[in-house]
């Protein structure tokens, strides 16, 4: 490695090239934290072929190439990387800057899903479609932003030294920020990813160090929320359906309780070490819906049995773990609550995605982060992954 | 390494980071328990599960093998109709569950709508016929009677009916050859239940749930055997039922034929000839009654003596097996079963019972031998016996003065019986016995009364040898009724009520003299008296009745074959067996049944006849008709319900069976080619080399049956 800079030693002044730069032992790419990414990298090759299982033979979506959803596959996740690069070298405090434009063109890429730029899918009006084949999940983006923007908030007295924890205005004016976003998402209705960004804002409050009345009131204020959409009927029939079945998965085989049931034969008939790749009858049957996205964990399931299983939930909970790490050894608190936010993001969102598929959690359309198809899913965690890094950087060496 | 070690603040954030990552560390382990309790603690039936979603069996029925009569003439095979049927899974996912099509379909097969709906319901405890009695998910049919025109339109417009399916189908048919219908003894089948479906599952011989099975008769005794195996197609399917490929599938396995000693020519005369004389018999006047006779019913056996195997059986009243085929409709049902119907299905020939009257003689001659009387001693036959103050009448108060056992048979003398029955009674001690002998109950056992002869045919009953066990019990289950009903005795059933109440248990004098003629508590079925006349007629030995011969493998050549079998032998010595054959030759030549045979030009030198005739008598019925014959190969038992006497009701249509087997005319002329079995057939009938049985149709059956039928007319009495 230091062979290239070995060869430039005694030449005048230094000439620091990239890749010099890049291998230097004071270097950012030393720092990183490889078993993040090694986690992340293992869950999407993972991903990759169970979403190549669940799709060589529908041709009905593959446009006759079987490979179609591997490449594309491939392709994000390889672009997912140098967006964590390019975060990298961007730096979390650099882009702290930025948080108000990042959050404010979030917000109208969701609002413009609303408009007739938004296609629907399941329902769910939440994608925008960019032409060649290409479309957009804006709450994927949203996540972040909103992180962001309330580390900031929530943050900026603190780590200026003012006080001691963030005083009631600013968690009031932080919780604003996070709502109008979550509006616009619950209009599309996105239930999942409303679901998801109540336990990110959860999850921000408790690391900002907010008094623990606002921890314990939203809690209460969410719960109540729910109730009061639930007696009020404002959810959709099929939003009704699918708690119906959660709550009883013997309602109905063939109707509502069908993919709930599917999802559930297919993960218990792989056992301990699964029918093996590509063998999965429930799988080549497509008896369990949407496979390759929010459903993939029961190809998991079903193909790799127990052992490929839990092979993804331990790769999850290294990643996991990982962050929990970076997020206690960062030295200011707008970097601890970035940190705790994406932990929490990740972590509900996999607990949600695989709960639904083992019948634990009622179904929402939420991707497995890394493993499911999906490019806006792709880019965001490993954007999301660049920030947990960045931190990990930039933090003091010898603290 | 906390974040701020000099501000409080961090206390309160670390510890709320530690807490974060316990509990998401706790949600991913709960995850991984979730998952290994799916997993790897209900693995396997997650497995079942997911091999029941992708398997989709097409079942393919086996053609059920035929049963065929002595010479290979079917009596039951298999026929290709037209099967119009419904699928009621496909019906119920529609909104009005089906009703609009049913219509349509009914308007197509010129059915009405009610009907067709009638017979796609399931049927339960409150459903009528017609109903579907099989598994809900395979196809009803709703009719086997489709036109090519009406399967046509249905295959046609399938748009129309959905859930609808017209198919050739093989589906049973009796043939009726000679019009011989042999209803109750063939039997018949209905679809397999979802019990039987489960019952079966582990069994060698699983049921799918299109089977139909045998439910009475051959068919059901027989069915593993005819049965065969369905063959089952497995298709790999996916979530839209699109076939993916072939999993293991097993292929359909014809049943086995079964070729059975019924010769249907003789069938065919003996329900002719059964039905005729039941005919004859309401013609009659009965002078106990002031009524014509009412012959309710009536049954009939034709049987080889060397083997016990079945050459006819007749009950009647009859019914045409073919009426529930393709599923019975109600109104045929209610004549099947209903109260008015006088149970059609019952086949009287092993489960109709009635006391045998004088028939019975011949084993209470067999229980005074063993009591120690000679055959040849002389006993008084006189017009009346005494016994407690109670007179029993010999039969139209004849008096023959001494006589043999042997002429007492000849003449169905009742007294001689009355009194060795009496004396034996008191030898056991009479009222209060002491080690009693009961040599005429014992002989009754012994002559497998009382018990199933083992026919091969399903619930034959037992009837009844009454006893001292039998009476005890007896009086145990109604000595509270009778002992009411006796307190104040007004009338003479009141008095007989008190009378059993206080001795019923006990045997007395009068039971035991009634019962050695035959009267009385005893029950026997025809097929009980066939098998002990075969047995006189073959020297002793008592077979198992078998109408099944042999069992012939779907490609013809493994041949399974039914050997005769003999379950006991009479109590009698050669020497005495030899003394009752012939007095039971007497008696056709000389006897109660000479009117019939020697008086009536029966050719007794070249087919000895031999005979006994009995006259049962049934509280507050008309007499029952009894009349067992035999000669050297064949013994004929008839009987008839409210008849009147035997030879009488019975005897005319007993000659006319004889005559048809043996080329015999009413004269006593022989014709050997208008003959049909002077021989009973030993052989089977001929097998193909591709597995066919050949039949043989006799042309000259109608001629020979009418030659045999034109005999003498009924009228008189007769003992």
């Amino acid at each position: 490695m230091s062979t290239h800079s070995y060869s430039l030693d005694g030449y005048g002044p230094p000439r620091r090239t990239l890749w010099s730069r890049l291998t230097a032992r004071s270097s950012a790419v030393w720092r990183l934290d490889w078993v993040l990414v090694a986690a992340g990298v293992g869950l999407s090759v993972v991903g990759s072929l169970l979403v190549w299982s669940a799709t060589r033979h529908r041709s009905d979506l593959n446009q006759g190439d079987p490979y179609y959803f591997l490449t594309r596959h491939i392709v994000s996740l390889l672009v997912g990387l140098l967006l964590m690069g390019g975060t990298v070298w961007l730096g979390h405090r650099r882009l702290r800057g930025a948080v108000p434009i990042l959050y404010g063109a979030s917000v109208v890429l969701g609002l413009l899903v609303l408009t007739p730029l938004g296609a629907t899918i399941n329902g769910q009006r939440a994608w925008l479609h960019l032409g060649a084949g290409f479309s957009l999940q804006p709450a994927e983006f949203i996540k972040i932003t909103v992180i962001l923007g309330m580390a900031m908030m929530l943050a900026g007295k603190v780590d200026a030294g003012d006080r001691q924890h963030p005083d009631h205005r600013t968690v009031l004016n932080s919780l604003a920020l996070a709502a109008l976003p979550i509006l616009v998402i619950m209009l599309m209705p996105d239930l999942g990813s409303v679901m998801v960004m109540i336990v990110i804002v959860l999850g921000v409050l408790l690391a900002s160090g907010a008094s623990n009345r606002w921890v314990i009131g939203l809690t209460l204020a969410g719960a109540t929320g729910a109730v009061l959409v639930w007696a009020l009927g404002l959810l959709d029939e099929y939003q009704i359906d699918r708690f119906a079945a959660f709550a009883n998965p013997k309602l109905d085989p063939t109707g509502v309780g069908y993919n709930t049931n599917q999802a559930r034969i297919a993960i218990g008939s792989g056992g301990l070490l699964g029918k093996g790749l590509f063998h999965g009858s429930q799988t080549t049957g497509q008896f369990v819906p949407e496979q390759q996205t929010d459903f993939v964990f029961t190809v998991a399931g079903e193909e790799l049995g127990f052992v490929g299983g839990a092979f993804i939930i331990a790769l999850l909970g290294v990643l996991v773990w990982r962050g929990c790490r970076i997020a206690r050894e960062s030295s200011e608190l707008y970097s601890t609550i970035v940190a705790v936010g994406m932990i929490a993001w990740f972590a509900f969102q996999s607990f949600e995605n695989i709960g639904m598929s083992l019948g634990i959690m009622p179904v929402a359309g939420l991707p497995l982060p890394f493993v499911s198809y999906g490019g806006t899913s792709m880019f965001a965690t490993w954007i999301a992954v660049g920030l947990l890094q960045s931190i990990r950087v930039q933090r003091p060496v010898s603290a | 390494m906390t974040p701020f070690p000099e501000s409080g603040s961090a206390s309160r954030v670390t510890v709320r980071l530690v807490a974060i990552q316990i509990l998401v560390m706790s949600l991913l382990l709960t995850l991984g328990g979730r998952l290994w309790f799916l997993q790897v603690r209900n693995g396997e039936q997650y497995q079942k599960e997911a091999a029941g979603n992708h398997v989709h069996q097409v079942v393919k029925p086996a053609p059920r093998g035929s049963i065929l009569d002595a010479r290979g003439v079917p009596i039951a095979d298999n026929q290709t109709r037209l099967v119009v049927s419904a699928s009621r899974t496909e019906l119920m996912k529609m909104d009005d569950g089906g009703k609009a099509v049913l219509g349509r379909l009914a308007k197509v097969l010129d059915m009405s709508a009610k009907e067709v709906r009638a017979k796609v319901r399931l049927c339960d405890a409150h459903t009528p016929q017609p109903c579907w009695n099989g598994s809900p998910y395979q196809p009803i049919p709703v009719t086997d009677k489709a036109t090519t025109q009406q399967a046509l339109q249905i295959r046609e417009r399938a748009e129309d009916f959905p859930g609808i399916t017209a198919e050739p189908t093989a589906v049973r048919r009796y043939p009726a050859p000679y019009e011989a219908q042999t209803s109750q003894v063939l039997g018949y089948l209905s679809p397999v239940t979802d019990e039987e479906i489960a019952k079966a599952k582990n069994t060698d011989s699983p049921f799918l749930s299109s089977d139909e099975i045998g439910r009475s008769g051959l068919e059901r005794t027989y069915d593993a055997k005819l049965r065969g195996s369905s063959g089952v197609t497995r298709y790999e399917v996916d979530n839209l039922g699109r076939v993916m490929g072939k999993a293991h599938s097993d292929k359909a396995k014809p049943g086995s034929s079964l070729v059975t000693s019924l010769d249907s020519r003789i069938q065919s005369v003996t329900e002719e000839q059964l039905r005729t004389a039941m005919k004859n018999a309401r013609k009659q006047h009965d002078k106990n009654t002031g009524k014509n006779y009412k012959a309710d019913a009536g049954a009939a056996v034709v049987m080889e003596n060397k083997t016990g195997r079945v050459v006819s059986m007749a009950s009647n009243p009859q019914y045409d097996p073919n009426s529930w085929v393709g599923g019975i409709s109600g109104k045929q049902y209610a004549k099947l079963t209903g109260k008015k119907s006088n149970y059609p299905l019952l086949n009287r020939s092993i489960q109709g019972l009635s006391a045998p009257g004088s028939v019975f003689k011949v084993i209470s001659t067999a229980a005074a031998l063993h009591a120690g009387y000679k055959f040849n001693g002389r006993y008084n036959c006189s017009k009346s016996y005494n016994v407690g103050g109670q007179t029993f009448k010999n039969y139209e108060s004849e008096s023959y003065g001494p006589i043999s056992l042997g002429r007492a048979l000849e003449v169905s003398c009742d007294t001689v019986f009355y009194r060795l029955a009496h004396k034996e009674w008191k030898k056991d001690g009479g009222m209060h016995p002491k080690d009693p002998k009961d040599w005429f109950y014992k002989m009754a056992h012994a002559y497998g009364l009382g018990k199933k002869t083992g026919v091969d045919l399903p619930n034959e009953v037992t009837g009844r040898v009454p006893d001292r066990k039998w009476k005890r019990n007896y009086w145990k289950a109604n000595k509270d009724a009778w002992c009411s009903k006796g307190k104040d005795a007004h009338s003479y059933a009141d008095k007989i009520a008190k009378e059993n109440c206080i001795s019923g248990m006990k045997m007395r004098g009068g039971d035991a003299v009634n019962y050695a003629i035959g009267q009385g508590d005893t029950l026997v079925t025809p097929i009980q008296m066939a098998t002990i006349y075969s047995a006189i007629a073959n020297g002793g030995k008592l077979h198992d009745p078998t109408l099944g011969k042999a069992v012939i493998g779907p490609d013809g050549k493994r041949v399974h074959k039914i050997k005769p079998h003999a379950h006991g032998k009479l109590p009698v010595t050669k020497k005495a067996l030899k003394k009752m054959d012939k007095a039971l030759a007497g008696v056709a030549k000389k006897g109660t049944a000479a009117w019939r045979f020697g008086d009536a030009g029966w050719p007794q030198k070249k087919i000895p006849m031999h005979a006994k005739t009995g006259t049962a008598e049934v509280a507050g019925k008309q007499t029952t008709s009894y009349f067992a014959t035999y000669t050297k190969d064949y013994t004929v038992v008839m009987t008839i319900s409210q008849g009147g006497t035997g030879s009488g009701a019975s005897g005319p249509a007993v000659r006319n069976i004889y005559n048809a087997i043996y080329g015999v005319d009413s004269k006593g002329g022989m014709d050997k080619k208008a003959a049909m079995l002077p021989k009973p057939q030993d052989g089977l009938p001929k097998i193909d080399s591709h597995g066919n049985i050949k039949a043989k149709r006799s042309e000259e059956f109608e001629k020979n049956a009418k030659r045999a039928a034109a005999g003498s007319p009924t009228t008189g009495a007769g003992g």
